[in-house]
């Protein structure tokens, strides 16, 4: 047998450091933004707060992509539809902490965590059961057909936001945040929203948890191979298709419970939201690269940083920024910040 | 003389508007190695991907084992005990040799035996284990989608074209690799344009020609028959590679 190479060719004549550069180049992407943002702010104590705010923003972007992603990735499906869990997990979140407004009254901080938690599930339940029949009646028929899928998913969107008129009425619906997640906490110049910490930490823990799920785990192991090759994994003996509507359920689900962040976020809900943050959504997906949980993780973020820095520097350069930032990330990957590979 | 093990009966296949096998029959014995060669566009791989449900036969019969698998779908098939090496190796680049071994294994995590018989054959899986196999060399790429193929025992194994585009190297180590295999029984069918390797392993060969089976014999026939390679394909199969 030849002797085999230590890796494949054309890496080969690299020096190892430039190698692990390149590799690492999109992780850097974050602490770079992070850095050239800190003398354009020229305030540390602003830069702290615009930057926690970027990451808060970023990690509540990142829980309504994820599932799309992988939709996207798993199933070559495209999705228009996704914004329509976002908004219906906002409106049953807000429904279910009304219902339980008697905690939400000066209390405790485990009273008003305990409202919150059980409005979440309920979203995320909601969300969820509506995600197999979205996938049976709105998305089966249309395997493989981009253009149809993009017609049809609009439509469900439209549908989905009709029947939120029905259901809860035309009216935006104020959103408060329990008293426990109001404020800031202050570290001497610094003012740190407790919203945006508590938004940090939950999208941390769902990335870390996803991220566990897909590296060390079968099921993991097997959506990461249907995102490259689903065939294969087929020929190799599994129901990819159950695979599918699995993820597809999870990632409704999630868009749900981002849905209930970004209300809370906002303090208002209104049946239009979804469909306003999917172009956000839709430029997270697109950078990080379609399929790839660590390129969404990664794009969020930067599009919640791009977001605050350039609202709070050329305000009126905001709206534009992430479009912005989009070209600039595809004129250097154009695959996206971490490219699945596919076949 | 017992029952084959897999029987093609009359079988068609259509993509799109195309009618690309037009009633294709053979028969392939339990426990050797048929070799199915042809001319490039025979349908050699229409056949392999029909036989695993990659493709819906339009009409006639596929029968595995004594069961009719026509109309069953890929995952049905590979649970029936059916291993397959697509023309493109089919390796999940973006993930670690093992972990694309561990997919394979479907009963559960790989056996040590087994596992050891496979690096003692593939060296090169063992010293990359934990590397993604997107980083390997196309030669170990195929080693392993064979390894893959061979992580548990299966009734029968359908390989498509392992030598393409393959150093004569790692061509010797697949001919010495498919050989062990044989030992074991397991039952293989085998598109190949490389003459060397289909004389080296051959038990039986079927050859195609635009949608159809125009020879079935032993491959110790048709490589002694000159006259018969130039008649069914062309060339002789010392060119044919």
């Amino acid at each position: 047998m030849s002797p085999v190479p230590e890796r494949s060719a054309g890496t080969g004549l690299s020096h190892p450091l430039v190698e692990r550069l390149r590799a690492a180049a999109p992780i850097l992407t974050v602490p770079v933004l992070m850095l050239l943002a800190l003398p354009a702010t020229g305030d540390p104590s602003a830069w702290v707060t615009l930057t926690l705010a970027g990451l808060a923003m970023g990690m509540m972007i990142f829980v309504m992509a994820s599932g799309l992603t992988l939709v996207f990735g798993l199933m070559d499906v495209l999705n228009f539809g996704h914004g329509a869990f976002v908004s219906i997990g906002a409106f049953v979140g807000a429904s279910v902490m009304l219902w339980l407004s008697g905690l939400l009254d000066p209390g405790g901080v485990t009273l008003h965590l305990a409202a919150i938690l059980p409005a979440m599930i309920a979203a995320m339940v909601v969300t969820g059961a509506l995600g197999v029949g979205f996938e049976k009646i709105i998305i089966r028929p249309v395997y493989g057909q981009h253009l149809k899928q993009i017609l049809i998913t609009m439509g469900g969107l439209i549908v989905a936001e009709q029947l939120i008129y029905v259901f809860w009425g035309p009216d935006e619906i104020p959103l408060p945040r329990p008293d426990a997640l109001r404020g800031a906490l202050v570290f001497g110049d610094v003012a740190v929203e407790k919203y945006r910490l508590f938004a940090v930490v939950l999208g941390l823990a769902i990335f870390l948890a996803m991220h566990l799920l897909l590296a060390r785990t079968k099921i993991g192991l097997l959506i990461r191979a249907g995102v490259e090759n689903g065939e294969m994994v087929e020929a190799l003996g599994y129901r990819i298709k159950r695979l599918f509507v699995g993820v597809f359920v999870v990632g409704s689900a999630l868009a749900g419970l981002g849905g209930v962040m970004w209300g809370l976020y906002q303090e208002v809900i209104t049946a239009q939201m979804g469909m306003e943050i999917m172009v956000l959504v839709f430029i997270v997906v697109i950078i990080g690269g379609l399929g790839s949980v660590e390129g969404c993780f990664l794009g969020a973020l930067l599009v919640g940083l791009m977001a605050n820095y350039t609202g709070f520097l050329v305000p009126k350069l905001a709206l534009g920024s992430n479009i912005f930032l989009m070209v600039l990330i595809l004129m250097w990957r154009p695959q996206g910040l971490i490219p699945v590979a596919k076949r | 003389m017992s029952e084959p093990l897999l029987t093609l009966d009359g079988v068609h296949t259509h993509i799109g508007h195309y009618h690309i096998l037009q009633g294709v029959d053979f028969s392939v014995p339990r426990g050797g190695l048929t070799m199915l060669i042809g001319r490039n566009g025979a349908g050699k791989t229409t056949t392999m991907r029909t036989i695993m449900g990659l493709w819906r036969a339009s009409r006639g019969a596929i029968t595995l084992d004594g069961r009719d698998i026509t109309g069953l779908a890929t995952p049905d098939i590979a649970q029936a005990n059916v291993a397959y090496v697509p023309e493109d190796m089919g390796i999940f680049s973006d993930l670690t040799v093992r972990e694309n071994m561990i997919l394979a294994a479907r009963d559960g995590e790989p056996k040590d035996d087994r596992l050891r018989w496979i690096f003692r054959l593939f060296p090169a899986l063992e010293k990359f284990w934990s590397l993604e196999a997107g980083a390997l060399s196309g030669g170990q790429k195929q080693m392993l989608a064979i390894a893959r193929a061979m992580i548990e025992p299966r009734k029968l194994l359908l390989v498509d074209e392992p030598t393409k585009g393959l150093a004569p190297a790692i061509v010797g180590a697949l001919i010495e690799a498919f050989g062990e295999l044989k030992k074991t029984d397991t039952t293989i069918l085998l598109v190949e344009q490389n003459f060397h390797f289909a004389r080296a392993l051959g038990d039986d060969v079927v050859v195609m020609d635009d949608g159809r089976i125009v020879h079935r014999g032993l491959m110790a026939d048709l490589a002694a028959d000159e006259e018969l390679q130039q008649n069914l394909l062309g060339l002789s199969l010392e060119m044919h590679q």
